[in-house]
């Protein structure tokens, strides 16, 4: 049995999205420990329960995900953090990027995307 | 951008949007200008403001029915009114933010807001003629309205 070495944070505006990446990660390895609905709670959860791991929507009310991202680097270089955002255009991708983030999956996905970004993201 | 390259964009968007979320094939009915009547919306409209090169909105419009069927879909257990109006805020802002990829960075969209209701009324920016794309998904109908000027 593989041993749970990520600990995953959630970070959507949208309750049934938050609710679907929760129910759709099939990784052993991968522990869900929270979610928010903006980059204000996100930054507070960080400090209650330490992801190392965690996936960011970008348009969010209260503070966008880019903004976020940066702020989470900024205090946990280490720090793996997946954007899954309909900001289907390369800037955006590349702006999150540069922001920090480690990957970039586009909205909308299949569990089997979403599975296949979290693995991929947790072995870089 | 001509008009009907403007169109195709947001029904590829539609199209992709239920293969992928659903996994259960939408079509398309053709599209049309509302010409006189603003187009009639149905129990949840999920609308996007847009900013930028570009401005006006996106709203998609579908039936309670429809909207919950999806959530069963996507494993959902709660068909509350809360998850069924962010859902529709949700599909809205995918096909809106999807079309950056052709429109470019510069088409700036909103968070979505949500009206309930067959009632409500949805508002149009002055000078501009509302597009409706008629959806087909299951026995549910749909529209997608799309709203640009500049």
């Amino acid at each position: 049995m593989n041993e749970v070495t990520h600990r995953l944070m959630v970070v959507d505006d949208s309750n049934v999205i938050r609710r679907r990446i929760e129910r759709a990660n099939e990784l052993p390895e991968v522990e869900f420990v929270g979610a928010a609905r903006n980059g204000v709670e996100a930054l507070a959860m960080y400090e209650a329960v330490h992801p190392t791991l965690v996936t960011m929507d970008l348009t969010m009310p209260e503070m966008d995900g880019a903004e976020c991202v940066a702020k989470l680097v900024q205090r946990d270089p280490g720090i793996k953090i997946l954007v899954i955002s309909a900001l289907a255009d390369k800037l955006t991708a590349i702006d999150a990027l540069e922001k920090g983030a480690s990957g970039f999956l586009c909205k909308p996905f299949t569990d089997r995307q979403l599975n296949e970004a979290l693995r991929k993201l947790i072995r870089t | 951008m001509s008009l009907e390259s403007q169109v195709a964009v947001f029904v590829d968007g539609v199209l992709n949007y239920f293969d992928t979320t659903v996994q259960q094939s939408a079509q398309c009915g053709t599209p049309h200008l509302a010409l006189s009547d603003k187009p009639e919306i149905s129990d949840y409209t999920g609308v996007i403001q847009v900013t930028g090169k570009r401005s006006g909105m996106v709203a998609f419009t579908a039936p309670k029915s429809m909207l919950s069927v999806m959530l069963m879909r996507m494993q959902e257990t709660d068909m509350g009114h809360e998850n069924l109006c962010d859902l529709v805020g949700e599909i809205a802002n995918t096909l809106s933010g999807n079309a950056r990829r052709d429109f470019g960075h510069q088409f700036q969209i909103s968070v979505p807001s949500v009206l309930s209701g067959r009632d409500s009324k949805l508002e149009y920016p002055a000078d501009t003629r509302p597009i409706v794309i008629p959806i087909d998904w299951r026995n549910y109908h749909a529209r997608l309205i799309v709203c640009l000027g500049g």
